[in-house]
């Protein structure tokens, strides 16, 4: 090794990533930071380049253009075992010839370290599954299975962890259980987490930052609350939860706000939470609207539980279709 | 009410629908019963006639004795040709090993020009009549002007072993999950270490299954061994020999011990794979 990738440390940086195979572009010039000490999510839909993105970060996929920085190091060509990275993969990618101790115990050793007990007991006592040392990972649950790939990998305090829709292949109950768990490492362990999932509920969750991404290009950054109260794209607000999308025109201007009109219907926004292109008179908007759930009134001496259930109302470009990035095809206000 | 009248009425079942209905459940054992004792009759007759106090000929029984189990050597030459088969089937076993698990490797790991032409090749030896490949083998031989002997039969069957070797060596290799060997990799394993450790421990028991699927082909080939063996005595060269005169009791002897010998180790290898899946 000309110069030593495996101690870097600080904020990694992508930079104008273009992964191409063939003629298809699987990540499209991206560019991103991910803050050190970060529980970050890249969210998108299945084959929108988070998981290329990822493996380039690990090492295990060259760029086709671009850079990968760990702190001051360029990382870009490095071999996947130059690189202080550790993955938890999707399907764990446990060893199945080896002892759960020693499946954990492989990148220490790898790294020339001789004493192991006491780290790999450490995170066996972290995971809470110390009993499970001697055994062999087709012995193991897929939650235990999970736990101890997540073990293997920050055993070695990577400079960042990556984990592969690690919760994909359990069921909804462990997902939950384990989404509270992994925060809760990340914060003990104060590792950076780049959590790669197609699932908004778990970005959600878990992030301090979701990047967003749709066809190999970030459509909106930011926190789980910042993406969900003032989404950028009608994209990024049909991924993140459903809505009501309804189609309108801006018809007036009006100090703070913008007058748009919906059908006739002429509603009032702020221009803070307006991503219109609002120079032009002519451009369409597109509102949306949380669902009222259709309840049935109440009637009087009824239990009800009250909650606050907010109506949240975006304007954004008109350009886009509509419908980006709904899963379930919603029946689009549309029709004239 | 209805209820009674159900109660009562037990249903018998005709004696025709129940032989019906247990050979149409056992006809699957039935089936195997026979079929295994048909492959099992040649194995006990050379088995039982190992305790046959023969003298010359081995065909008719004319007394039980252990003789020719204290003595599996007693017959002229039996065991120099026991010795050359083991001889030429470890070191055919050995070469045909390694070089067909490279092979495997190549052409089930990497994508290279000519892959699909070699995987059609390796094929072939397995396809070509043994006749052809010993006749030929012996006349490309001959025109390197080597005699036909011990060197040239390993050559041979490190030739035709490959082959098996390899098929059995890919398969292994195919149905490893590659991202096993990225995990090694991310967990700082260099290419070196990740094939150590990982790779290898993975592929090993189709490996080791190649070598005795190796050793097997090797120690029972005559076709091939005929050919290019010259004066060279195997021990399936030496039984059809002998069969012109009698075959020794002691030919069956070394029979019934490699066949149990075989049958220990699969027996070996199955209680093996049950500790290690526990």
């Amino acid at each position: 090794m000309s110069f030593d990738a495996s101690t870097a440390r600080g904020d990694l940086i992508l930079t104008r990533i273009t992964k191409e195979y063939g003629d298809f572009k699987a990540v499209d010039d991206l560019t991103l930071t991910i803050p050190k000490g970060s529980f970050f999510a890249l969210l998108g839909p299945y084959g929108c380049g988070k998981t290329t993105t990822l493996r380039m970060i690990a090492g295990l996929e060259e760029p086709t253009v671009g850079s990968i920085h760990l702190g001051e190091t360029d990382i870009t060509t490095t071999k996947p075992y130059q690189r202080p990275i550790n993955t938890v993969f999707q399907n764990y990618a446990l060893f199945p010839h080896l002892t759960i101790f020693e499946n954990i115990a492989f990148g220490l050793r790898r790294r020339g370290i001789k004493d192991v007990d006491a780290e790999v007991n450490k995170v066996l006592n972290l995971v809470e599954l110390p009993h499970l040392a001697g055994r062999k990972p087709t012995q193991l649950s897929g939650g235990q299975q999970q736990r101890i790939a997540l073990a293997r990998a920050i055993v070695n305090r990577p400079a960042l962890l990556l984990l592969d829709e690690p919760l994909g292949a359990l069921d909804l109950k462990l997902r939950r259980q384990m989404q509270i768990e992994l925060k809760w490492i990340q914060k003990e362990v104060g590792l950076t987490f780049v959590h790669v999932t197609h699932d908004q509920e778990e970005a959600m969750t878990m992030a301090d930052t979701i990047a967003v991404m749709n066809e190999g290009q970030i459509e909106q950054m930011g926190s789980p609350a910042d993406l969900y109260d003032n989404p950028e794209t009608a994209f990024v607000a049909n991924f993140l939860g459903q809505s009501n999308l309804i189609k309108g025109t801006i018809s007036g201007n009006d100090g703070d706000s913008i007058i748009a009109d919906l059908y006739g219907q002429k509603i009032s926004l702020p221009k803070k939470r307006s991503h219109a292109v609002d120079n032009s008179i002519y451009a369409e908007l597109i509102v949306f609207e949380q669902n009222d759930d259709g309840v049935a009134p109440f009637n009087k001496g009824d239990a009800v539980n009250i909650s606050w259930n907010p109506i949240f109302t975006f304007a954004l470009r008109g350009d886009e279709d509509v419908t980006a990035g709904s899963e379930v095809n919603p029946e689009v206000l549309d029709e004239e | 009410m209805s209820k009674k009248v159900i109660d009562a009425t037990i249903p018998t079942i005709p004696l025709g629908a129940r032989f019906q209905r247990w050979f149409g459940r056992n006809l699957i054992r039935v089936y195997m019963v026979i079929a295994f004792t048909y492959l099992f009759i040649p194995v006990a007759y050379t088995f039982a006639f190992s305790f046959n106090d023969s003298g010359k000929s081995n065909l008719i029984w004319k007394g039980f004795t252990l003789d020719n189990w204290m003595n599996p050597c007693g017959a002229p030459e039996v065991c120099t040709a026991l010795a050359n088969s083991i001889k030429i089937g470890l070191l055919a076993t050995i070469f045909s090993t390694i070089l067909g698990t490279m092979i495997a490797f190549a052409i089930g790991r990497h994508k290279f020009k000519g892959r699909s032409t070699s995987n059609l090749l390796i094929f072939l030896p397995m396809a070509t009549p043994e006749i052809v490949l010993g006749a030929s083998l012996l006349s490309l031989f001959l025109v390197f002007k080597i005699n036909p002997g011990f060197w040239p039969t390993v050559i041979a069957h490190v030739m035709f072993c490959i082959s098996f070797v390899v098929v059995t060596v890919k398969a292994r290799i195919a149905s490893l999950d590659p991202r096993l060997e990225q995990a090694a990799m991310d967990l700082y394993a260099n290419e070196f270490q990740t094939f150590r450790r990982v790779t290898l421990p993975l592929v090993a028991p189709g490996i080791a299954g190649a070598a005795l699927l190796a050793f097997s082909l090797s120690f029972d080939d005559f076709i091939i061994t005929n050919f290019n063996s010259g004066t060279v005595t195997t021990f399936p060269k030496f039984v059809y020999t002998a069969a012109a005169r009698g075959i020794p009791a002691q030919a069956n002897v070394i029979g019934s011990a490699m066949f149990f010998l075989a049958l220990a180790i699969v027996i070996a290898g199955q209680f093996v794979n049950r500790r290690k899946a526990r």
